[in-house]
């Protein structure tokens, strides 16, 4: 069993790194599904761990883009002078200014927004169940409204970022191994963290936040380190995010509430809630979905994508793995006694 | 922050300005209230938190807008709204809500979250996403020498919603089904008991929600604007006035919306017009807060 689980996770492994050549003319698509299996992924840290279904982890996202945006530019030009001329002044990076502020910019996206984590969970964490899903809503609402008023980091017309320097398909490789890095990076840790003694505490919060408290866990303390550890990753998946589109503005871009906000929920439901895998292969059949309805309904593609909301929400709420525990059992350990 | 300081200073060199915006507040404030009662109705009767609830509004007014582009008066827009949103509730209800009503609450959250995209984009797909608007070819009253002025449509428009709400109210203390909405929000479990067939109070409600939304929708297109994805808008402002306000408190709902309505249109006033979204969305996060310290509990841990 344990041979076969390695070699499985070879072949991920391998396919991985061999994808962006097989199918070069996917390349961004390949980098999104990364982006789309990293949020998943952190958002079932909260959501399906530990029962706190956040629907403002698009906030980690944006803040993280114009973060990484703004320390890469920061490091160079002055931010004001540069956000105001928008394109029409002309400001040159060279290659080594250009990937010293975007690994500078990226990482302290991720530092940035875990730091933020622990601010606005302080305040947010003493909501519950629907009531924190609204109020981190609102907390992602409220930022998307008030950069687009803010004038000096481009306000509503966003930031445009410099060029990859060189050829743009390598750009477009070196984007998907970017994403590709951080998420096989947030996978393996949280294939251990879900394993260790934290893990155990985080899913007696999720599954009876009274009895854990009586039992000595500190709850406030375990649900801000794990929302940090979400935002830090999800910073730094929009701090690359930012570079790999070169321009972005807040509303539509960087605070996508009804986009990749609601997305990253339906992704962890469709896979099933709660499980290591789950996240990874609801993100895949959502990207597919998401993929086929672009190119083949167009025009009805976001009614299809309602719909797979509510048929997924309402009718199959465990998802894939969930339906697949149920089905086979002992595939994840769990030993069914026959009745007799 | 010199336009903040300057926009004050007007407001109390002309107190006339304050009545002006007063009285605009209280107007949208008042269909603030129509969405929010339907919103803490169907939040208090079966638990759902109704995300779709702006949607709702916003499919009325195109109900209306529709009506009148075929040649019918605007007036009846209303009522015609009223009736086909019943029905738009009904269908809602049957497929999707009827299936969460027994689920934990974030599945119904984000059930109507998906079901708000889907009409929202539906309308998009029907009407394009202009904004629209009904003009009702009525006169402006101007008072104290022009600086308030108040259009005769805008007037029409919130006695409409006083005479819904006031009617929505009276058939809910006086009718045999508002009796049996109000105990099945008591305890659908004794409702059931005591012979009260909940599932059709659960539709029943559903879809007066809905009915309610569209006519508000329909005062809405007459007076302001729609577009078709406006709808979020109300759906928050209906969530901060019935948090703030709490289930089942009816002159609560009716204050904390008029009141929301001010406070918006002051903020917009003071701040810019680009932050009157952000300024009800902070609302909600103080209201939030406010109820969080308000039901803190002395918890510690031992050391």
């Amino acid at each position: 069993m344990a041979k076969k689980k390695l070699i499985l996770y070879a072949l991920i492994l391998v396919f991985t790194f061999i994808a962006p050549f097989a199918f070069p003319a996917y390349g961004t698509q390949l980098a999104t599904l990364w982006l789309m299996i990293i949020v998943a992924i952190t958002w079932d840290m909260t959501g399906g761990q530990m029962g706190y279904n956040s629907l403002g982890n698009i906030f980690f996202y944006g803040t993280g883009m114009y973060v990484a945006a703004l320390i890469s530019i920061g490091q160079v030009y002055d931010v004001g002078e540069y956000t105001s001329a928008a394109g029409g002044g002309i400001y040159e990076f060279t290659d080594a200014q250009y990937f010293s502020g975007l690994f500078l910019g990226v990482i302290s996206a991720g530092i940035f927004c875990s730091i933020t984590a622990v601010l606005i969970g302080y305040i947010t964490f003493g909501l519950r169940g629907p009531y924190f899903a609204i109020g981190t809503l609102a907390v992602a609402i409220a930022a998307g409204e008030l950069v687009s008023n803010w004038e000096w980091v481009g306000g509503g017309q966003g930031i445009a970022l410099p060029v990859y320097p060189g050829d743009l398909d390598v750009g477009k490789t070196f984007f998907y191994f970017l994403f590709a890095s951080v998420g096989v990076s947030v996978f393996i840790f949280v294939k251990w963290l879900y394993g260790t003694r934290f893990g155990a505490a985080i899913n007696a919060i999720r599954d009876d936040e009274e009895k854990a408290e009586a039992m000595g866990i500190h709850t406030l303390r375990y649900k801000l380190i794990t929302w940090a550890m979400a935002a830090f990753f999800v910073g730094m998946a929009g701090g690359i995010s930012g570079f790999q589109l070169i321009h972005f503005e807040p509303l539509e871009t960087a605070y996508q509430t009804i986009n990749l906000g609601i997305f990253m929920v339906v992704c962890v439901l469709l896979g099933g809630k709660g499980t290591l895998w789950g996240p990874v292969v609801g993100a895949i059949l959502f990207h597919l979905f998401k993929e086929v309805t672009w190119t083949y309904f167009l025009g009805w593609q976001w009614v299809a994508l309602g719909a797979l909301i509510v048929v997924t929400v309402v009718y199959f709420q465990d998802g894939v793995m969930g339906w697949v525990m149920r089905k086979r059992p002992e595939w994840f350990g769990i030993r069914v006694e026959e009745s007799k | 922050m010199d336009q903040i300081l300057s926009n004050l200073s007007m407001l109390v060199d002309f107190p006339i300005v304050n009545l002006k915006i007063l009285i605009d507040g209280i107007m949208i404030g008042a269909i603030f209230v129509l969405v929010a009662y339907g919103l803490a109705l169907v939040w208090g009767v079966m638990n759902v938190k109704n995300l779709a609830q702006g949607d709702f509004v916003i499919s009325g007014g195109y109900v209306s807008w529709w009506l009148v582009q075929q040649g019918f008066p605007a007036l009846l827009g209303v009522p015609v709204a009223f009736v086909v949103m019943w029905g738009v509730g009904w269908v809602a209800y049957k497929l999707v809500i009827s299936r969460v009503i027994e689920r934990d609450m974030f599945t119904s959250l984000l059930a109507t979250f998906g079901l708000a995209i889907m009409m929202a984009q539906i309308l998009n797909l029907m009407f394009g996403s202009d904004t629209q608007s009904v003009d009702l070819g009525y006169d402006t009253l101007f008072f104290a020498d022009g600086l308030i002025d108040v259009p005769i449509a805008k007037l029409i428009g919130v006695l409409m919603a006083t005479v819904l709400a006031a009617s929505v109210i009276w058939f809910m203390k006086t009718s045999r089904m508002g009796q049996a909405i109000r105990a099945t929000a008591q305890d659908a479990r004794a409702a059931r008991v005591m012979g009260i067939d909940t599932e059709k109070v659960y539709a029943f409600t559903f879809s007066l929600n809905s009915a309610i939304c569209g006519a508000a929708g329909a005062i809405i297109v007459m007076v302001w604007l729609i577009q078709p994805f406006y709808g979020i808008a109300y759906a928050i402002r209906a969530f901060v006035i019935v948090t703030a306000a709490g289930l089942g408190n009816l002159p609560g709902v009716i204050a904390a919306g008029l009141g929301i309505g001010a406070l918006e249109q002051f903020g917009a006033h003071i701040f810019g017009i680009g932050y009157q979204q952000a300024i009800a969305v902070v609302l909600l996060l103080i209201v939030l807060i406010i109820r969080l310290i308000q039901q803190k509990r002395n918890r510690q841990v031992l050391k």
